[in-house]
C-alpha cells in the first residue's frame, strides 16, 4: 500500500514538473523575457534586498519590546 | 517638526512614488486584460471557432509579458516599508499583516498556478479546464489587487482597529469593518474598473494599429468588439464607482476633496469646476492658488456630487483649517491642540509604566484614547502644512476625469462605426484609439496622485503623518537607491516596450505560443 501510494506521488510529482518543463521548453517566444525576468530578480533580491534594504528595526533591536519601545521613542519625541 | 528631517521625508516620499507609480504601469494591464482573454477564450470554446482560439493566444502573448515583466515589482514597495518606513510598518503592522496573508495564501496561489496552465495547458488540459484556468487567473489578479487596495484603503480610513499603547502598534478588533469599509469597496472597485478600462484601450489601440496598416483585420475586429464592449461597460463602472468614492472622501478626507477642486472657500449651491487653469500664486508665503485664470463651471455641481443636494454646503479650504461653527466644522488648530495633548500623554503614560506608577497610567491612557483621534496633528504648529499640493491634486482629478469621458466616448464610436462596418475608413479614429493608449496610463497615474497627493501629509489618515512614518536612516541612501530604481524600472518598462512591439509586430499569425 506504501509503495503504491509513493509511487502515486512520483507519477503526480513528475507530471507537474513535466508539465512545467515542456511548456518552458516549447515557449518560442519566452527565451529574452526569462533573462530580464532573472536578472530582474537577481537585481531586486540579490543586490537590492541584501545591501540596500536591511529591515531597519530587525537589524537594530532583538526583542518586540525593544521595537515598540524604540516606536514610542519616536512618536513622542516632539513633546 | 524641528525633530525631523524633512530632507530625509521628501526622498523618501519620492521614492516610494516612484516605485508605487512604475508598478502601477504593470498591474491595471494585468488586471483588465486577463478578463479580456477569459472572455475571448469562451467564445472560442462556445463556438468552436479557431480565429477566436488565435486572437485570445495573441492578447494572452502579450499578457504574458506585461505579467513577467511587472510581478515581484510590488516586493521594492514591501522592502521599501521595512527600511524606509519602519516606524509606519510597526505601527500598522497587525492591519497590514492579515490583508496580505490572505493575499499571500489565496490570491498568489490560484494566479501563479493557474497562470502556468493558461501558458502550457492548451493541449495538455480539456477545453473547459484550460477556460476555467483562464478565468481563475483573471479572478485571482483582482483578488491580489483586493487585499492590498483593502490595506490602502485602511490608510485613508482608519477604521476596526485599537492602538495598543505598550506596543505601539494598531491591532484589528474587526477584520470586517477593515475589509468592508465603504472607502475599502469604493477603492477596490474604482482602482480595477480603471484597470479595466485601461486594458480596453490598450486592446482597441493596437488592433486599431493592424487596422492602420491593413493587417490581420479579422482578428482586429473581433478584438476590438470585445475590447470596446468590455472597455464601454467597464467605464460605466468607472463612472458610478468614481462618483461613490468622491461622496465618501467628501466625508472622510474633506481637504483632498476641497484641493482636487481648488475649493479654498466652503458655499453652498458649489459649481463644479469642469475645465480650469489655476493661476500663480500671488504671495509667496502663500503659495496656493486662490483664483482661476480660466474657468468652466457646473452649476451646484460639487454640492450635488458631494452630498446628493444642489443646495449642500461644501466646506473650502479655509473652513477646515480655520472652522466654520456654523457647519459644525472645528478648526485645524484644536486637532493640532488635542493632537499635543496625545502625545504628550503617550509619553507620560510610558514614563508612569516604568515608575510602576499604576494610577497615573491609568489617568495618562484616558486622556490619551480621548485625544487620539487626532494623535497626527500634534506634530505640526503650522496649519498650512495640512494643505496638500493644490494645483498636483486639481490638475490630477481633471485630466483623470477629462481622460475617462475621452475613453468612454471613445469606446461608443468604436462600436458604432464597427456595427456600421465603417471603422477601417475612419483612418482619424484609429489614429486617436492608438494614441490613446498612452492616454490610458496617464489617466491610471493620474487617479493615484489624486488618492495619494491629496491626501498629504498622512500616512494614516489623522494618525500617522509621513514626516513620524520613515526611518531614521540616512538620507544619501535614500537618494541612492531612488536612482538606482528610476534605472531599473526604466529598464524594465524599455525591455518591455521592445519585447511588446516586437511580439505585436509579428501578429497573431504563430498562434501566440
Amino acid at each position: 500500500m506504501y509503495e503504491v501510494q509513493t509511487k502515486m506521488r512520483k507519477t503526480v510529482f513528475h507530471k507537474i514538473f513535466n508539465f512545467y518543463y515542456d511548456g518552458f521548453k516549447t515557449m518560442t517566444w519566452g527565451k529574452k523575457l526569462w533573462i530580464i525576468i532573472f536578472i530582474k530578480l537577481f537585481i531586486m533580491f540579490a543586490i537590492l534586498k541584501l545591501f540596500f534594504f536591511p529591515n531597519f528595526l530587525n537589524s537594530n533591536f532583538d526583542s518586540e519590546k525593544e521595537k515598540g519601545d524604540y516606536v514610542i521613542e519616536q512618536l513622542t519625541k516632539t513633546e | 517638526m524641528e525633530n525631523f528631517d524633512i530632507g530625509l521625508v521628501d526622498w523618501s516620499r519620492a521614492q516610494f512614488a516612484l516605485t508605487a507609480m512604475y508598478h502601477w504601469i504593470f498591474v491595471p494591464l494585468t488586471l483588465g486584460l486577463a478578463f479580456i482573454i477569459a472572455i475571448m477564450e469562451s467564445i472560442y470554446v462556445r463556438t468552436g471557432d479557431e480565429q477566436w482560439k488565435k486572437t485570445t493566444k495573441f492578447w494572452m502573448k502579450l499578457f504574458g509579458i506585461n505579467f513577467a515583466i511587472g510581478v515581484a515589482t510590488g516586493i521594492i514597495l514591501e522592502f521599501e516599508f521595512g527600511t524606509n518606513w519602519s516606524n509606519y510598518s510597526w505601527f500598522v503592522g497587525d492591519i497590514f499583516g492579515a490583508p496580505l496573508a490572505v493575499e499571500g495564501i489565496m490570491a498568489f496561489f490560484l494566479e501563479s498556478t493557474f497562470v502556468a496552465v493558461m501558458f502550457f495547458g492548451w493541449d495538455k488540459v480539456s477545453k473547459k479546464t484550460h477556460l476555467m484556468s483562464t478565468w481563475l487567473v483573471a479572478f485571482g489578479a483582482n483578488l491580489s489587487a483586493l487585499w492590498i487596495l483593502v490595506a490602502n484603503a485602511w490608510m485613508q480610513n482608519p477604521v476596526g482597529m485599537k492602538f495598543n499603547p505598550d506596543t505601539a502598534r494598531n491591532e484589528m478588533v474587526n477584520f470586517w469593518e477593515v475589509l468592508l469599509s465603504p472607502t475599502a469597496i469604493n477603492k477596490f472597485l474604482h482602482t480595477v474598473t480603471s484597470g479595466y478600462v485601461l486594458a480596453a484601450i490598450f486592446v482597441v489601440g493596437i488592433s486599431a494599429w493592424f487596422l492602420l496598416k491593413k493587417r490581420n483585420v479579422v482578428f482586429a475586429k473581433k478584438s476590438m468588439v470585445v475590447a470596446a464592449t468590455f472597455g464601454l461597460l467597464s467605464t460605466f463602472f468607472l463612472v458610478m464607482t468614481g462618483d461613490e468614492s468622491a461622496r465618501h472622501m467628501a466625508k472622510i478626507q474633506p481637504m483632498k476633496f476641497a484641493a482636487m477642486e481648488a475649493l479654498y472657500d466652503g458655499r453652498t449651491n458649489a459649481p463644479l469646476i469642469a475645465i480650469g487653469i489655476l493661476e500663480k500664486p500671488q504671495d509667496p508665503n502663500n503659495p496656493h492658488p486662490r483664483e482661476f485664470y480660466y474657468k468652466i463651471e457646473i452649476p451646484n455641481a460639487l454640492s450635488y456630487m458631494a452630498f446628493l443636494s444642489p443646495r449642500a454646503f461644501v466646506p473650502g479650504i479655509n473652513d477646515l483649517i480655520n472652522g466654520n461653527k456654523e457647519q459644525g466644522i472645528i478648526s485645524i488648530y484644536e486637532k493640532i491642540k488635542s493632537g499635543k495633548i496625545a502625545i504628550k500623554a503617550l509619553k507620560d503614560y510610558k514614563e508612569a509604566q516604568r515608575n510602576n506608577d499604576e494610577a497615573l497610567q491609568a489617568e495618562k491612557l484616558q486622556l490619551f484614547e480621548a485625544h487620539y483621534k487626532y494623535f497626527g496633528y500634534g506634530y505640526y504648529k503650522d496649519a498650512k502644512d495640512f494643505i496638500p499640493s493644490v494645483p498636483l491634486s486639481f490638475y490630477a482629478f481633471h485630466i483623470m476625469v477629462i481622460l475617462g469621458s475621452h475613453f468612454g466616448i471613445l469606446f461608443i464610436v468604436i462600436l458604432i462605426l464597427l456595427y456600421r462596418k465603417t471603422l477601417e475608413k475612419k483612418r482619424w479614429v484609429l489614429w486617436i484609439s492608438l494614441w490613446t493608449i498612452p492616454l490610458a496610463y496617464i489617466a491610471s497615474e493620474a487617479g493615484w496622485i489624486v488618492a495619494e497627493v491629496g491626501r498629504q501629509p498622512w500616512v494614516v489618515q489623522d494618525l500617522m503623518p509621513a514626516l513620524t512614518a520613515v526611518s531614521n536612516i540616512d538620507k544619501t541612501s535614500v537618494q541612492i537607491t531612488f536612482w538606482l530604481f528610476a534605472f531599473t524600472f526604466t529598464a524594465l518598462l524599455i525591455a518591455e516596450i521592445r519585447i511588446m512591439l516586437s511580439q505585436i509586430n509579428k501578429g497573431p499569425k504563430d498562434g501566440g505560443q
